[in-house]
């Protein structure tokens, strides 16, 4: 086989999966319209407010709930106790 | 137009050879390349998808979360401030939550525990989230013991668990009845966390928070909007951070980068000037090294954009885990739904795909004006 005509072909694979990725997107979004169901029904019955991605402190589990200035809640001067908080930017309200 | 694509099928032909003959080099440059696209187009996605789940979630989250302040920080509301907010033009409903958290030195973790859901829970049952049954390894009908505020230890029974579906907004909460919450945290009646109220039109919220805020100074009403605000901005943060650790890396590529294409070799110089005297133009020297950036940035593009998709939307992140976790315990497990736009696909083969078409094809240009004579010399 010539090598451009290998070359078209791997091209042809890529952009097949590249499409692939497309159209499973698509696929998934249309599914998790069901699936997140669950998660909004909860949100609204509990008045839910954050995501569960960083439980460690209270002011990154809730950052939309937190206290102002609440990564130095402790002091004015005390430095950061957990990693999350080095790279949570404060709320909106707060800049 | 035939003409045109055999002639270019002929350029492809000996670019591949020309590149072939360098395999370590193009291999070398072909995975540098296509794992400076996995990382970026990672984040990108990652940030993307989590900031769309996060937007279409909380967009059912109260409209208004009133918290009385003392002395600066969050204190518990009296329930009289339902009374007295009365029935404010517009507030369609209001209601107390409480909520807190649960320190459970068993596992080192913490618990959100709240009240409420759709069945009113007995006082000994409790629904947990599947994180908490994940670490502490427990299930339906197994027995869960808080240690009160004032000491005493109660035993509570698991009557559900919460979907999994859900674990991004429920992984650590733990529900029970107001009373048992009450009796846990030694809370008396009349006192909740904080409350909740909806308004009828959502162009009057401005101005119901104004009415609140003169009438319960003491209170910070939070918005929906500030909420989902907050969330789009912690994940630009995010994915801005992360492009700054890549920096770094994206820096030694360019140099890599454009050091291989700008500062010719001898032998391609060479090249060139063979090409040039065997009757090549120079904008057929051009269009064959238009076609070497195409094939190493397209591949490498259309590679690392896969392996990213795949990353993050078939394997969870497993890379970015430890960096989102930090030192938490509990850690939702959910697989992200793909939102793939335009843009976002645009912005990538932009800045990944044309800088090494561009740097390449100036310094070719640069020595294929030049006298051939001159550049095999």
């Amino acid at each position: 086989m010539r090598k451009s005509n290998a070359f078209i072909v791997c091209i042809f694979l890529l952009l097949v999966g590249f499409t692939a990725s497309l159209i499973d997107a698509g696929i998934r979004q249309h599914q998790a319209v069901s699936e997140n169901a669950s998660g909004t029904v909860l949100v609204q019955q509990l008045g839910l407010t954050d995501l569960v991605l960083f439980t460690e402190a209270r002011y990154t589990r809730h950052p939309s709930q937190s206290d102002l200035h609440s990564a130095f809640q402790d002091h004015p001067m005390a430095l950061e106790h957990f990693p999350s908080g080095s790279l949570l930017l404060p709320p909106q309200r707060m800049q | 137009m035939l003409y045109f694509l055999r002639k270019q099928k002929y350029l492809i032909d000996y670019t591949l050879s020309s590149l072939l003959r360098r395999k370590g080099k193009s291999l070398g440059l072909l995975a540098v390349y296509s794992m400076i696209v996995f990382m970026l187009a990672s984040v990108t996605l990652f940030s993307h998808a989590l900031r769309h789940e996060a937007g279409l979630m909380l967009q059912a989250s109260p409209e208004i979360i009133l918290q009385r302040m003392e002395a600066g920080r969050h204190a518990m509301i009296p329930a009289d401030y339902l009374q007295r907010i009365g029935q404010l033009r517009g507030v369609k409903q209001k209601a107390g939550r409480l909520w807190g958290y649960y320190y459970d030195p068993a596992v080192k973790a913490n618990y959100t525990i709240m009240t409420g859901g759709q069945s009113e829970t007995p006082l000994t049952n409790i629904i947990i989230g599947t994180g908490i049954a994940r670490a502490r390894g427990l299930d339906v009908g197994d027995y869960l013991t808080l240690r009160s505020q004032n000491g005493e230890a109660f035993s509570f029974q698991i009557s559900a668990l919460l979907d999994d579906k859900s674990e991004l907004v429920s992984a650590d909460l733990l529900l029970m009845s107001p009373q048992a919450f009450r009796r846990v945290f030694n809370i008396p009646e009349g006192l909740y966390t904080d409350l909740v109220l909806s308004v009828r039109n959502p162009r009057e919220v401005i101005k119901v928070v104004e009415k609140l805020t003169q009438l319960l100074p003491d209170t910070r009403p939070i918005l929906r909007d500030e909420v989902l605000r907050t969330y789009d901005s912690v994940f630009s943060w995010r994915q801005g951070i992360l492009f700054v650790l890549l920096t770094g890396s994206i820096l030694a590529f360019v140099i890599f980068a454009w050091d291989k294409a700008s500062g010719l070799s001898a032998e391609e110089r060479r090249e060139i000037g063979i090409l040039k005297a065997v009757g090549w133009e120079t904008a057929d020297v051009m269009r064959m090294k238009f076609w070497e950036g195409m094939i190493i940035s397209l591949t490498a593009f259309l590679i690392g954009y896969l392996a990213a998709y795949a990353h993050v939307f078939y394997a969870s992140a497993s890379l970015f885990e430890p960096v989102l976790k930090g030192w938490a315990v509990l850690y939702p497990q959910f697989r992200l739904t793909p939102f793939v736009d335009g843009l976002q696909l645009a912005t990538l083969f932009f800045f990944s795909v044309l800088p090494y078409i561009v740097a390449t094809i100036i310094p070719i240009w640069r020595t294929s004006i030049a006298d051939p004579d001159a550049v095999m010399r």
